[in-house]
């Protein structure tokens, strides 16, 4: 494996990593009481409502397949499907740029912008923008990006974070979102309520403006066709639609794995996406485009492909099928993790059981060393992903890069590795480990045991068993081993 | 059939009488049992914490030991996980194909106690007895791994006098994950207070599962809230007889 002079996303730019580790970050997001309860229900909601969906497809398992193996034929091919993409779209009008990390993604976006002499962009809902903090690149180059996704438009309007792949507001509740729009949105009515639909029509008559005065739009997209140079956007609620159509200039920012090879390949994805999403048998709007065409739609189409870290994760043979996933987000949906902590905790724009395979090889494994273990590798995730990523082994995987980096940068080896060594070495011999069962039935457990039972004595527990016993008490130690008990029987 | 019993460390240092209870449920239904005194640990833990190369010597071992046994049986769904789904690709991992082989062959006729039921032996009445009530928590590494699906329900259904409660939420994760309950406790006590409010909601004495890992932390939780019901493994009910009856 060479993951050497494969360059990973630039740290400083966008937003791959967070600033404390994950059990450190959970641990906030735990003790926020509401936010578990916006959590349980939206992800239960939407889990619920995937699960009917996904049942009345006779043949859920042959399209997973298919898809996994459309997209390991891409990821194979990429160099020639990347080439034969940038020929498809150069052909029909549109420009194609190369980005190899965020930092040249924003340069060239933000210099594409200013080009057009705008002070305003529209934006489509796409993580990639997000991803490399293109708004923020914007920002300081004196453009104003205006999310157009309702659930994007409240993490925006809220100086927030997304929390949710497919809904960034997923941490939000409607109460939440009102307070938020009487405080940041321009021209409110003062007298907005909470309900959806006077949220929804609040948000609409905002953005209407935004849409009729932009110039240049800025979007991401689910998938790209190699062969047709045809771009693709799904989404619910027709402001990606105003977006690709009005303004006069398109940007579009994608990840380098997002091809599908033919037109045809949309067949198995539009049938995926949709019910794995958001529960629905079909997305509300569709959108393609393919290059530019005069007197129809916008007569500038940008293409900037993006790396940042795809190639070196690329590079991991047991690691490079993250690079299927469609964002769809049903891991999220159905992880016991996300459900209690919510999406900040990881510290990356791309959150649950997804981000923690994806954002540690995007940035190397050394800036998310938390990540991998934010699991118990239940396998609920591996269940419901429509491209078959096998998270828990990937996350298994990772687990051991995070832990031979760490052993890379130390002379002696770290705590955790030398207990695991020495119970190796100990598992290995019959007789040391038969004395050691024994030894710990007959000397500290019974002890400890007690201790944990206690209110005031568990305190004093040391790490990491005081880990353990802050919420559970540890089992009585048996009267004697199951291995002396057979030998007596003899 | 011989039956070479793997107890798994976790249940030979810790629950014997999980074990005990295998042995005595076998030899019940005419199996001949043994223990190789050799057996240590499957290497689950180090697999699964990302130390692979320290789990190597414990995989070699487990296929060593085992290697010549006609069927092993370990009352564990997440030790026979790691056997059947790491072994063979951890082996290759470090260049040897000789153990790879020995490995799945090793893993082809290794089973969890309700698959070796139900699957190999065909049995779904042990002719158990047990007049209490009973909620089961089918374990993730069971369910997902092994794909158990209902064997363990159904052996818990034909024992006599058994009140088999659904458990809300049964599916999900207690929030054990090996490692994980130290390195992230919070969300693992997090999880672990839903799936305990979960056993309290079905006022069962007895909250069951297929792996006693899984139990102890259950079982830590429940004896923490003092919520009055007891961890048992599905081995211990189904070993239980009018004439040998378990205690609760």
């Amino acid at each position: 494996m060479t993951y050497l002079g494969m360059p990973t996303a630039p740290a400083g730019v966008g937003q791959l990593r967070g600033t404390e580790s994950f059990p450190a970050a959970a641990e906030t997001a735990l003790a926020n009481g509401q936010l578990r309860r916006n959590l349980a229900n939206a992800t239960s909601t939407i889990r619920a409502k995937r699960a009917a969906v996904v049942s009345e497809v006779p043949d859920w398992q042959q399209l997973r397949a298919a898809a996994a193996a459309i997209k390991d034929d891409v990821l194979a091919n990429l160099d020639s499907y990347l080439v034969q993409l940038e020929a498809r779209v150069t052909e029909q009008g549109g420009v194609v740029h190369w980005a190899r990390d965020a930092t040249e993604a924003n340069r060239i976006v933000t210099e594409l912008v200013a080009a057009t002499g705008a002070r305003e962009v529209v934006k489509v809902k796409s993580m990639a923008t997000q991803e490399i903090g293109l708004n923020q690149a914007l920002e300081e180059a004196g453009i104003l990006a205006y999310e157009t996704d309702l659930a994007e438009l409240i993490v925006q309007l809220g100086d927030d974070r997304p929390s949710h792949i497919l809904v960034p507001a997923i941490h939000r509740n409607r109460t939440e979102i009102r307070d938020i729009f009487l405080a940041e949105m321009a021209g409110v009515h003062p007298g907005l309520t909470d309900d959806p639909p006077a949220l929804a029509e609040a948000a609409r008559t905002y953005l209407r403006q935004k849409f009729l005065t932009a110039k240049v739009a800025i979007s991401g997209a689910n998938f790209a066709i190699a062969d047709t140079g045809t771009l693709m956007v799904v989404e619910s609620e027709g402001n990606g639609r105003m977006c690709l159509t009005l303004p006069r200039t398109l940007i579009t920012v994608m990840g380098i794995e997002k091809l599908l090879p033919t037109f045809s390949d949309l067949e198995v994805f539009l049938q995926l996406l949709p019910r794995s999403s958001t529960g629905e048998r079909m997305n509300p709007y569709t959108s393609m485009w393919t290059g530019v065409h005069p007197g129809d739609g916008p007569q500038e189409f940008h293409l900037v492909l993006l790396d940042n870290g795809r190639t070196a994760t690329l590079a991991d043979d047991r690691g490079r099928a993250a690079l299927r996933c469609i964002r769809c987000s049903a891991c999220l949906n159905v992880c016991p993790v996300y459900e209690r902590t919510g999406g900040h905790a990881y510290g990356s724009v791309y959150p649950g059981p997804i981000g923690a395979v994806l954002s540690p090889q995007l940035t190397g494994v050394a800036d998310n060393p938390s990540l991998p273990f934010a699991s118990t590798l239940c396998g609920a995730c591996y269940d419901v992903c429509p491209v078959a990523i096998d998270i828990p082994s990937m996350l298994v995987h990772l687990r051991g890069r995070v832990n031979a980096d760490k052993a890379a940068g130390h002379r002696l080896p770290v705590p955790e590795a030398a207990g695991m060594a020495a119970a190796s070495w100990a598992m290995r011999g019959r007789r040391r480990w038969a004395w050691l069962l024994r030894a710990a039935r007959l000397g500290r457990w019974a002890r400890l045991a007690r201790l944990s039972r206690s209110r005031t004595a568990r305190r004093l527990l040391p790490p990491p068993l005081s880990s353990w016993t802050r919420s559970r008490d540890l089992p009585e130690p048996p009267a004697q081993t199951f291995r002396d008990w057979w030998a007596e029987q003899r | 059939m011989r039956v070479a019993l793997f107890a798994t460390c976790l249940v030979d240092g810790l629950f014997p009488d999980v074990a005990r209870a295998t042995v005595r449920l076998l030899r019940r239904l005419g199996h001949q049992v043994e223990f190789r005194q050799e057996q240590s640990c499957c290497g689950q833990m180090h697999l699964n914490t990302g130390y692979p190369a320290e789990a190597l010597p414990l995989i070699r071992r487990q296929v060593e030991v085992f290697a010549d046994c006609e069927a092993i049986v370990a009352p564990s769904g997440s030790c026979t996980g790691a056997i059947r789904h790491q072994y063979a690709d951890t082996a290759r991992r470090f260049g040897d194909e000789r153990l790879a082989v020995a490995a799945e062959a090793v893993a082809a006729r290794t089973y969890e106690l309700s698959e070796f039921l139900v699957d190999v032996t065909g049995v779904t009445d042990v002719g158990g007895y047990f007049p209490h009530r009973v909620t089961y928590h089918p374990t993730c590494h069971s369910l997902r791994l092994l794909r158990v699906g209902d064997k363990p329900l159904a052996l818990l259904r034909a024992v006599e006098g058994i009140d088999l409660v659904e458990l809300p939420g049964a599916e999900s994760c207690c929030g054990f994950g090996g490692t994980f309950a130290l390195k992230n406790s919070a969300v693992s006590a997090a999880m672990l207070a839903d799936k305990v409010a979960a056993v309290a909601a079905t006022a069962a004495s007895v909250c069951s599962a297929g792996d006693s890992s899984c139990l102890m932390h259950i079982g830590g939780g429940l004896s923490r809230l003092r919520v009055g019901a007891r961890t048992m493994h599905l081995a211990e009910i189904l070993a239980s007889t009018r004439t040998e009856p378990a205690l609760v």
